[in-house]
């Protein structure tokens, strides 16, 4: 079974982000670029399917040259191949373009299943999954908390507001995971070791055969107008509990009109 | 004037309040027509669409488009847009929400825009991001602008309307029938308020030591008439059900009133409560983060000052 699961390098997960005050594009400059937390999680369950089904698993990032730390990271997971898709002409893609150039890119390989994050700690939008099985018109089994495969059968649980739905279809099929489904393992120093002479793919938007028109921020669907920093909130007050701490903040609640 | 989608987000026909704030954006957008997938379409839902201002309401109950995920429902309102001319089409920022309105932009040649709190007249959204640090304006340049809003992000306004009823229906795609729902699991919901849709939330975490110990966050969330929320690691440790978790991964909740008891205040947590207006923590370590938020904090052990506070509401009462 071949496996493709698509990362992004995101900026730091502790760190403040900010837009550019010229672009109103995230500043992905001044923290540290980290692999998106949630992706790890795809990366661990493509892991083990290929553990449990045999196969390989190739990583696939689009992203500023740099982004190959991210497909270096999860070479050091265990992945067995990377493909780093860049190109300036790329920069400032939103997710339908976004979506556009990894199906194209896609279309360079072989796989019977796509995995993805359910979410970029980014932008936060969770777009890019639905939109990629609109674009290839495969199966869209997202949310995942838990992935089964049986043969060309995959049966998923996606998490739903009101518990869950049992989903079924048929390989090949793009999932997006949760993080309840699993525990990333930590690459070991043999495995960063290894990393290093996987053999790692750059396409441009040529090679990856994406029309440039269709991408970057001159073809993105949506323009941030302006956007300002909300002035960070205020310290409020910090009691210490001398056994009195629930009345005095039933005396807080009272001044605040909630009681 | 044009028409605007408002795609309603409902369980077995009860219409959910942001729904209705949808409705309410809607009309200074448009002519509001709601659209209403699913079974269970019954007179107190058309009342319920009316009483807050759709014109309109496309009834499309075809047991095929709840049957799959997502992808047949975009085919509707792909279909929609097009046999209407409709100027927007405003869907929940819920995970499926998103998901529609991201198939919807591709099958429409649409931007689409997530996570907004306000839209103008001229269709500017305005959205809350980083976890509420930035406030940025943002509009749609292709095709039909498709914003998906926040809960609670505003009050809703009643304005009767018609609600006439159109049945609509698609002839769907294969492709829009491939990824088949075959079991759905219904955890039985309480009648807490809803997360998202609740003026009080009272949260969970670590701290709370067991699922049988969350019975003193209920309890102070209904001396307090709140729902109840729960920090990541609440649930997994199996303590608390996953709806209720609160953060990057779980629920944004944006509420009057957000109470974290036992809760460190990681930033995956704060990405999803930061923007609530008044916040109050209750942790015994002085230096957990979640105090930097906090409009109101007790350094305490939460067994202690959680029933004393529930004690002293309803004593108040
Ligand atoms: C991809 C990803 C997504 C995530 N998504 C989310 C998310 O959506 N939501 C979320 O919440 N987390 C999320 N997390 C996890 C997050 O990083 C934290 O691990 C989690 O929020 C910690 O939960 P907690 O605060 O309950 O636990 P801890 O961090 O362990 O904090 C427990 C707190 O309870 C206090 N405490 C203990 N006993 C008492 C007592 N008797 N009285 C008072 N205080 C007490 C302690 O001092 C401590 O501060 C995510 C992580 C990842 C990697
Ligand atoms: N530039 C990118 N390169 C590769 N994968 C991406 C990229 N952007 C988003 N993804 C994938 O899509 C998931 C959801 O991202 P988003 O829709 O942006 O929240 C991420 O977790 C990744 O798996």
């Amino acid at each position: 079974m071949k496996i493709v699961v698509c990362v992004k390098q995101v900026p730091d997960t502790e760190a403040e982000k900010r837009l550019l005050p010229d672009t109103l594009t995230v500043d992905r400059e001044s923290s540290n670029p980290v692999l998106n937390e949630m992706d790890e999680f795809a990366i661990e369950e493509a892991l083990k399917l290929v553990e449990a089904h045999g196969g390989e698993v190739t990583v696939l990032t689009m992203g500023p040259d740099g982004a190959d730390a991210a497909v270096r990271k999860a070479l050091s997971m265990g992945a067995d191949s990377g493909i780093l898709l860049t190109d300036p002409a790329l920069a400032g893609s939103d997710a339908v373009a976004t979506s556009y150039a990894i199906a194209q890119a896609l279309g360079t390989t072989e796989y019977d299943l796509v995995i993805l994050g359910s979410e970029a700690s980014d932008a936060r939008t969770s777009l890019v999954p639905a939109m990629l099985a609109e674009r290839l018109g495969l199966p869209q089994l997202t949310f995942a908390s838990k992935v089964e495969i049986d043969g060309t059968d995959i049966t998923v649980n996606r998490l739903t507001d009101y518990g869950h739905d049992v989903v079924k279809a048929q390989l090949p099929a793009v999932v997006s995971v949760v993080e309840k489904i699993n525990e990333p393992r930590y690459p070991s120093f043999k495995g960063i070791m290894a990393a290093k002479k996987k053999p790692v793919t750059t396409l441009d938007t040529a090679a990856a055969g994406i029309d440039a028109a269709l991408v970057g921020a001159g073809a993105a669907a949506t323009a941030v107008v302006d956007a300002a920093q909300r002035p960070p909130r205020s310290a409020g007050v910090k009691v210490g509990d001398d056994g009195d701490g629930g009345v005095k903040l039933a005396e807080f609640l009272s001044a605040q009109k909630f009681i | 004037m044009a028409e605007i989608l408002v795609l309603v987000d409902h369980a077995d026909g009860a219409v959910k309040k942001v729904t209705l704030e949808l409705l309410t954006k809607a009309r200074a957008l448009g002519t509001p027509s709601a659209v209403f997938i699913g079974a269970g379409y019954e007179a107190g839902t058309a009342e319920k669409l009316a009483e807050y201002g759709a014109a309109k309401v496309y009834v499309a109950e075809d047991k095929d488009l709840d049957g799959y995920v997502t992808a047949p429902k975009a085919e509707l309102l792909a279909k929609l847009v097009a046999d209407t001319g409709a100027a927007a089409v405003l869907v929940a920022a819920t995970a499926e929400g998103k998901e529609v309105a991201a198939r919807l932009a591709i099958k429409t040649g649409s931007g689409v825009l997530t996570d907004a709190v306000d839209v103008s007249a001229d269709l500017v959204a305005e959205q809350s991001i980083f976890g509420g640090s930035t406030v940025a304006h943002s509009k749609v340049t292709q095709g039909t602008p498709i914003i998906a809003m926040r809960p609670n992000a505003t009050a809703p306004e009643a304005a009767p309307a018609a609600a006439e009823r159109v049945d609509v229906s698609v002839e769907l795609t294969d492709s829009a029938k491939l990824a088949k729902v075959v079991e759905k699991v219904v955890l039985p919901k309480g009648d807490r308020p809803e997360l998202t849709e609740a003026s009080i939330v009272v949260s969970g975490g670590r701290g709370v030591g067991s699922g049988e110990n969350f019975a003193i966050i209920e309890q102070l969330a209904d001396a307090l008439g709140a729902a109840v929320g729960a920090s990541r690691a609440a649930v997994d440790a199996g303590w608390y059900p996953h709806q209720a978790q609160v953060g990057q991964t779980g629920k944004t909740v944006s509420p009057q009133l957000y109470i974290a008891a036992g809760i460190s205040g990681a930033i995956q947590h704060r990405a999803g409560m930061q923007t609530s207006k008044t916040i109050v923590a209750i942790n015994k370590d002085e230096e957990a983060p979640i105090f930097e938020l906090a409009d109101y904090g007790v350094i305490g052990d939460l067994f202690k000052v959680v029933p004393q506070v529930t004690e002293e509401i309803l004593k108040r009462k």
